[in-house]
Parts: C-alpha cells; structure tokens; sequence
C-alpha cells in the first residue's frame, strides 16, 4: 500500500525557479528511500511539500489519506502530526535538557505528563540516550544531538520520519551510527525518506535511491539496486 | 483537559516569557501603567464634571419677575404660556408676601423693615420660579419667557452658568481624545515587546509548528503574554486611584468651591474604576499582542 503519492506536481518559487517539474512518485508503507542528487536540484523542496512546509504549483500529493496539496495553512498541524521531520542542524532548544526537548513535541499537543513521561523515555531509550535525558544540548556531541532530535521526531510515533541531511554536519564514524539509529526506527515500522549527499551511506544501506536533476527523477534505483556510477559525492 | 494542560503550560511560559525578557517588559509595563492612571484621572474626572453639571442643572433656577400690577388672570396667562415652551422642567409660583415672609424669617433687620409693608405696598414682585430640562438651552428657553406679556425681568446664572456647562463639556472631551491617544500608543508599544518576543522564540514557534501545535496553541502564549502585560501595568493606577481619590475626597469633604459642587462618593465609585482599569488593560495588552501575533507569525 502507498503511503505517499505524488502525482503531476511542480514547483515553482516566486523568483522563477523551477524546483520540481512535473513529478509522479509513489512510496510504499514501511519503505526506506533515498533521494540524492546535486546541490540544488530540488531535493529539500521535494520533502517540503511532504510537510506542507512548501506548497505545490501543480499537481496532488497524498500523504497517508491527506492531500497535502489543498490543505489550508490553518489545518497544516494535522499533516505535521502524522510526520517526523530531523534536520542537518538538528533545531534542538538550548535552554531546555534533552528530556525537555523530548517531551515539548508532545506537551505543544497536550499529553497528559504520565503519558508523556512514558513516551520520552521509550524514545529516548530507541536511540539509546536514556542516561542523557537530564544534559543539556551543548553537552553533547554533534551524533547525540542527532539522535535527541531523532528521538523528538519519532516520540508521537509518526507513520512517516523525514530526514534532510541528517548526516550532514556528522563525520562517517557517528554517521553510521545515526544511520543505524534511522534503520532500526525503519524496522519498527516507521517509513524513511532521508535526503543526503553523502553518496558512501547510500552504498552501504542498499535501499530504494530516488536521484534528482533539475527537480526530474533522473533515476529510481530499486532496492539493493544502487551503485556508485563513478560519481564522487555529490557535495 | 486537554485544553486546561495546553492553558497551564501556556501561561507558565507567558509568565516567564515576561520576566526573561524584563527589561522590554517593564517598558511596556510602564507605558500601560501611564496610560492608565491618565484614564484613570480622565474618568474621575469625566464623573466628577458630570455629576458638577447635574447638580448646577437642578440648581437653576429661571427667576421670572412679573409685572407689579399684575392680576390673577394675567398670572394664570403666564404661566400657560410658560407652559407652553418645550424646556420646561417644573414652574413653582412665589408671590410677593411668601418672599417677604421668607425674608422677615431670615433676618431680624428685614423684619423691622417689612412688617409693615401690605399686598400693595410692598416693592416685591410676584414670582415664578422656572426649572429648566436641558440647561444647554437655558438661554434660549429665558429668552422666549422674556417674551411673555406680563414679565417684567427675569433673573438666572447670567451666562455663568453655560460657561461652566461648556467648560466641563470641553474638559470631557479633551480628556477623551487624550485617552483614547494614550490608549493607541501604548497598544504599538506592546505589540512591539510581543514582536521582539516572537523574534526571541522563533526557534520555539518552528519546532511547534513541525511537531503539530495547532496554529491557536502557538499563538496563545504571545496574547496571554500581553494580557499579562496589561494586568501588571494596572497595578499601580488601581493603588494610585483608590487612594489617591479617597485622600482627594477626605481633603476637600466632598465638594468643590461651595456646597453646590459635590465629588462623586468614593464607594463604590473606586472599585468601579479599578475594575475598569484592569480590563482596558487586559483588553489593550491583548490587542497589542494580537496585532504583533496576526502580523508577525504568518499562520
Ligand atoms: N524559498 C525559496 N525561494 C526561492 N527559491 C528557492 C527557495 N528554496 C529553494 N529555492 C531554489 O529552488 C531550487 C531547489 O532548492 P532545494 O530544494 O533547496 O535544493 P536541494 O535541497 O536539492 O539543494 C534551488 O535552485 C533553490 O535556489
Ligand atoms: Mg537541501
């Protein structure tokens, strides 16, 4: 069964530019995809319109029973609870410790605190930093922060967890192990779109690789199909 | 539930939203706190003009002088004919021997003077006393009794009193050009703290946004945040006014210049006014916020 699907749609920003032309792209339920390509050719706008951060020009995008395309900017709260979103700057509060920055994306919604409770260190534990829920952000490193946010983004238990560029700002080593996080939030269910340039990573994972041109789907790799075409990373 | 944890977590965070940013608090704070003693003082004395202009309004009195040979039936054509003029309030009739008793009452010299004076001797007129509805047109309404055949002269606040009128008026209206100016300021400064506030939390309100606050959840913080604002501003004003009029009151017993001119009783008239205050406060703050809110979070 699909989880997302997109039909006929393009973007165009009011400057002009063309970010996405013409896409069809369907993903199915509990999938792992990636989308790469050159700096520019549409992948952040393309996960965007996902959230609804971005709107469409044209076409229709169904996301898990939503048309995201025609929902109003005073009902977007009902498509971003159904989606985690992790960012290359992993967008934590400074002020507030790890447990905090957990629990705010359920308090904002009205939890009631046992179940909030319940919930943080379920996901906190997901990503394996249970024994941090008291630090604060600037004590931990680049790869914990990482995974705080992982664990905000999944801790509402989303059917979709978007990343863009979650490795971005990471070296290979805590790279892997974020990825490692990612995969296993995957096998519980969870469907993955991570965008990267970060060709190495997708190598090594061998899922379905989406890679754009020019806001086109140049190519559609499926699953343990990807291989490096002598291209370096893509940076 | 649900919506009394979203309104506790809410006000928690306004609450220390106002003191982490206290020093841009405090100035909008201030300028409510400004704002409202000057409508404080406006209103007092807005009451206070209007209670001097009803107690004048039943004070005046249009002294109708008649003619000293006068008969019963040219009486009665005046006073139907007073009658007849629109802004008549009450006509009371005084004859000339009522006055002179009156007047031999009050005093022993006037008494040696009088007795001895008859129906047709006496130098008094026979009067008719004319209360006025709408003392603004106490003028206009002498004039036309002047008119009357069988009055003689007439005698009332000679111009004093619609001066005093149209003073009172004016100082109503000024007052309330001043208020509702302060009012519109201070709104622009508080929607400017709540700008800067948004400005501070931005990080905050994205996160909110990506984990699905809904768009009212996010803007509630910022119009608690003023309507804390304007409940904090009022503080002072309500202290200031309460007893500040209370010690006004007591100072000058009640009146102004002369017995004729009384201040409005402090009870329940303060509480009134504190009551006041604090919901143009509230009510300033939150639409200060709410213009910052509408303008500055795009949602
Ligand atoms: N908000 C925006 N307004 C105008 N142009 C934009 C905006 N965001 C992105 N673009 C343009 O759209 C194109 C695609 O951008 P983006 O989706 O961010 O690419 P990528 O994430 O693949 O680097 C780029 O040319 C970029 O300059
Ligand atoms: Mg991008």
């Amino acid at each position: 069964m699909n989880l997302i699907a997109i039909k006929g749609v393009s973007k165009r920003y009011p400057n002009g530019v063309n970010a996405i032309q013409n896409m069809n792209l369907t993903i199915e339920k509990g999938d792992f995809v990636f989308v790469i390509g050159s700096t520019g050719c549409g992948k952040s706008t393309l996960i965007k319109m996902l959230y609804r951060e971005v709107k469409p020009t044209k076409g229709s995008i169904n996301v898990g029973g939503i048309d995201v395309a025609k929902l109003r900017n005073s009902k977007v709260y009902k498509i971003r609870r159904k989606i985690g979103v992790v960012f290359q700057d992993f967008k934590l509060l400074q002020k507030s410790t790890v447990y905090e920055n957990v629990a705010f994306a359920l308090e904002v919604l009205g939890l009631p605190k046992d179940e909030i409770h319940r919930k943080v260190l379920k996901s906190l534990e997901l990503v394996g930093l249970k024994h941090k829920a008291k630090n604060y952000p600037h004590e931990l490193s680049g790869g914990e922060q990482q995974r705080v946010a992982i664990a905000r983004a999944i801790v509402n238990g989303p059917k979709l967890l978007i990343c863009d560029e979650p490795t971005g700002n990471l070296d290979e080593k805590t790279s892997m192990e974020i990825m490692g996080v990612i995969d296993q939030v995957n096998k519980l269910g969870t469907t993955i779109i991570m965008v990267t340039h970060d060709t190495k990573i997708v190598e090594k994972m061998q899922k379905r690789t989406i890679l754009l041109d020019s806001g086109r789907i140049l190519k559609d790799y499926a699953k343990g199909t990807y291989k490096n075409e002598g291209r370096k990373n893509t940076k | 539930m649900k919506a009394v944890r979203i309104l506790s977590r809410n006000i928690r965070d306004s609450f220390k939203s106002v003191f982490r940013n206290f020093s841009l608090s405090l100035a909008s704070i201030t300028c409510i706190t400004i704002t409202l003693v000057v409508v404080a003082f406006s209103i007092i004395l807005s009451y206070n003009v209007n209670n001097f202009t009803t107690e004048i309004e039943r004070d005046v009195t249009i002294v109708t002088f008649l003619n000293v040979d006068i008969d019963d039936e040219g009486r009665q054509t005046v006073l139907k004919e007073i009658n007849k003029l629109d802004n008549i309030a009450k006509v009371e009739y005084e004859s000339k021997m009522t006055i002179a008793n009156e007047m031999m009452e009050s005093s022993d010299v006037y008494k040696n003077i009088m007795s001895s004076w008859t129906e047709e001797t006496s130098p008094l007129q026979d009067t008719y006393l004319v209360k006025v509805k709408d003392i603004e047109r106490i003028s206009e309404t002498a004039d036309q009794i002047s008119k009357i055949e069988g009055v003689s002269t007439l005698k009332y606040g000679e111009g004093m009193v619609d001066k005093l009128v149209s003073v009172f008026d004016m100082i109503r209206k000024v007052s309330l050009v001043a208020v509702v100016a302060l009012i519109i300021v201070t709104a622009f400064l508080i929607a400017n703290t709540i700008k800067i506030t948004i400005f501070s939390r931005r990080r905050e309100i994205d996160i909110m946004r990506l984990v699905g606050a809904s768009n009212i959840n996010i803007k509630i913080p910022f119009v608690l945040e003023g309507l804390i604002l304007g409940l904090l501003g009022s503080i002072i004003p309500i202290i200031i006014t309460t007893y500040g009029y209370v010690a006004i009151y007591d100072k000058m017993d009640g009146q102004v210049f002369s017995s004729v001119i009384k201040l409005v009783e402090p009870t329940p008239f303060v509480y009134e006014i504190s009551i006041l205050l604090v919901i143009i406060g509230m009510i300033v703050g939150m639409f200060g916020s709410w213009r910052a809110v509408k303008k500055y979070l795009k949602i």
